[in-house]
């Protein structure tokens, strides 16, 4: 197995006016291919401010961090987005699908910054979300389907471009229990597959489908060894 | 990219179809009063152009006022002047004024003028009906008269004048054609005139010079030239006398005039512009909001992978496309606003390829301007604000 994601002695400082606040202290996490890692605290813990940097929304203060061989610190603004598109596939709690466009377009969307052309697109497209159970669904706007399923095209989306990690932040938040553990179902399937996932969530239940559970807590993360 | 850029920007203007159409308002009308003040300029000063030139272009007219010694020009100083280079032909005015009579009926004090077959040469659409003056009436002092249409009516009622007497100044003249009613912008109304062969008048009509001399050139190109050759001749003509003569050069004043409109034009055009000004700001406002709406959009896009670039070229063109079609409404709108405006006003109605040119370059400058920072906004927004944004 590959180490395709490391951090040593991240941290991360807000500004407040003159007041430097550190809500992320010397983090250290390596995650490999194949892992399905649950990054699991309360709210406040810095969970959103972990997964900005994993997911180069946002650059640490200190620290290296490594995801499949770049060196996230040295990107300019330019190349950062390159990674996102190619390494990363996000999923959000409130799935941030493009309201004016069907699930077909929605998952066509980061396969327009790659570059591909549209026919490619749309097969590319089509197959994933054939492959996630939503042949049908494809000329649907996001308001004509269930919560459950436009989070499966949420999850269509951030895989469409084979990303490295696919990287969701609660993403059973905004559904019932049952649809959430359909998705859970989808995200363990995913992952038998080769699918590398890293999950925040603040909820232990949730928590429990993943391989690996990364405890954080004011900013500080604990692994305690599962199975 | 760009195909998907031009999409992605159409689909949120027709989304927003009202709030698109209230922005594009004021490049609408930027652009509309452009056009329809540049066309309507143009054309009343093509029409005007268009009948003066057909008044002569090719002519030189010289108007002699004359000195206490010598009132106006002699047949030798025609002959003098027909030596300067450049002539085709000269077309002298002897001024009379006469009553003239036929069957009983008296007009009086007439005006009419002796002059020679080059002025009816030099326009064929003098002559309305018959024949005109030629050289053979001249060299043998013919009575005979082309008359004006009123004065047809007048003296012959509904008969045809033609080959019929008329009294002039007590002699009897046979009447060969009639006249044309006479342009708007000629300086003699030839519906009044009476016109017999200048050798004739010379010899009957008590008036013993020539008032006015039309020169007609070979070559306007070298028009201002032969003007100096003339000055030269009646400078000596008249002893070196001050104010005795004038020449007017009718090429000249058209030249003039036309380059008056056209300073006239682009100056309503660089007021009309100003709207366009106000229109770019309308759509930079319209940005601005729009972007601000899209805050979490634009978030999520930066998400999956577009770069500051991406999205600057997005909202530019979107910018582009309001301006662009702004403009084009704007032409169509302008271009039925002159087209109506002509028709009242009464002059010829022709749009150039260069106006629509110069109006909707114009627009998407303004669009690229004013769209300019917008775009520049967006594509720095932050993905994590954006995103924190719902
Ligand atoms: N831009 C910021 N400026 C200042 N402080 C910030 C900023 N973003 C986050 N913080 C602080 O960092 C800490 C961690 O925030 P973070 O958003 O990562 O928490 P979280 O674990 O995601 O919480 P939740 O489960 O409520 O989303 C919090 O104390 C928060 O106040
Ligand atoms: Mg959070």
């Amino acid at each position: 197995m590959t180490k395709i994601l490391n951090m040593q002695n991240i941290s991360k400082s807000y500004y407040m006016g003159e007041e430097e606040i550190e809500v992320l202290h010397n983090v250290n996490l390596t995650v490999s291919t194949g892992d399905f890692l649950a990054l699991l605290g309360p709210s406040g813990s810095g969970k959103s401010t972990m997964m900005n940097i994993i997911g180069c929304l946002d650059v640490a203060s200190s620290g290296k961090y490594l995801l499949s061989g770049h060196d996230i610190d040295e990107l300019d603004e330019f190349e950062l987005a390159k990674v996102r598109n190619k390494e990363v596939g996000f999923v959000f709690q409130s799935f941030q699908l493009l309201p004016r466009m069907t699930a077909m377009q929605n998952v066509e969307l980061p396969l327009i910054y790659t570059g591909l052309s549209s026919s490619e697109r749309k097969k590319r497209a089509q197959s994933i979300l054939e492959r996630i159970g939503l042949a049908d669904k494809m000329k649907n706007l996001p308001t004509q389907l269930s919560g459950g399923q436009q989070q499966r095209v949420a999850i269509a989306r951030a895989l469409v471009t084979e990303p490295t990690i696919l990287l969701a932040d609660e993403p059973t938040g905004a559904l019932d229990q049952k649809t959430g553990a359909q998705v859970m179902e989808l995200f363990e399937e995913l992952n038998r597959d080769g699918r590398t996932i890293i999950m925040i969530t603040h909820d232990e239940n949730i928590a429990r489908h993943a391989r690996r559970v990364v405890n954080i807590l004011d900013g500080f993360l604990t692994e305690k060894e599962v199975i | 990219m760009l195909l998907e850029s031009i999409r992605m920007s159409w689909e949120n203007i027709i989304t927003n179809k009202l709030r698109s159409l209230l922005t594009m308002l004021g490049i609408v009308i930027g652009v509309a009063s452009i056009i329809a003040l540049i066309t309507i300029v143009q054309g009343a000063t093509n029409s005007i152009s268009e009948e003066v030139t057909a008044l002569g272009v090719n002519k030189i007219t010289v108007n002699v006022r004359g000195t206490p010694l010598k009132q106006g020009l002699s047949e030798q100083d025609m002959e003098n002047i027909a030596q300067v280079d450049n002539i085709s032909g000269l077309s002298p005015t002897i001024p009379g004024t006469s009553n003239i009579v036929y069957e009983g009926k008296v007009k009086e004090n007439v005006a009419v003028q002796g002059k020679n077959e080059v002025y009816f040469q030099s326009d064929s659409s003098l002559l309305q009906s018959g024949r005109p003056i030629n050289i053979l009436d001249l060299e043998s002092k013919n009575q005979v008269a082309v008359i004006g249409g009123d004065i047809a009516k007048e003296l012959y009622y509904g008969l045809d004048p033609i080959g019929r007497d008329l009294m002039i100044h007590g002699t009897t003249y046979t009447v060969i054609g009639t006249l044309t009613s006479s342009s708007r912008f000629s300086t003699t109304s030839n519906n009044e005139a009476v016109i017999i062969p200048y050798t004739t008048a010379l010899r009957s009509l008590g008036v013993k010079h020539i008032s006015s001399l039309d020169v007609f050139l070979l070559d306007t190109n070298f028009a201002d030239d032969t003007v100096t050759d003339i000055e030269r001749v009646l400078h000596s003509t008249f002893n070196y006398k001050e104010n005795a003569y004038s020449i007017f050069n009718m090429g000249d004043m058209i030249e003039s005039f036309q380059s008056m409109m056209s300073i006239m034009s682009l100056l309503l055009a660089g007021i009309a512009a100003i709207s366009l000004v106000v229109g770019g700001i309308g759509i930079m406002n319209m940005m601005l909001v729009s972007i601000t709406e899209r805050t979490t959009e634009i978030g999520l896009r930066k998400a999956l992978g577009a770069t500051p670039n991406t999205i600057q070229l997005q909202f530019i063109i979107e910018a582009i496309f309001l301006s662009i079609f702004g403009g084009l409404l704007g032409l169509i709108v302008g271009s039925l606003v002159a087209y109506i405006a002509t028709i009242l006003i009464g002059v010829g109605f022709s749009i150039q390829l260069s106006t629509i040119a110069l109006a909707l370059g114009f627009s998407a400058i303004v669009g690229i301007v004013f769209g300019y920072t917008p775009a520049r906004k967006a594509s720095r927004l932050n993905p994590i604000d954006a995103l924190r944004s719902l």
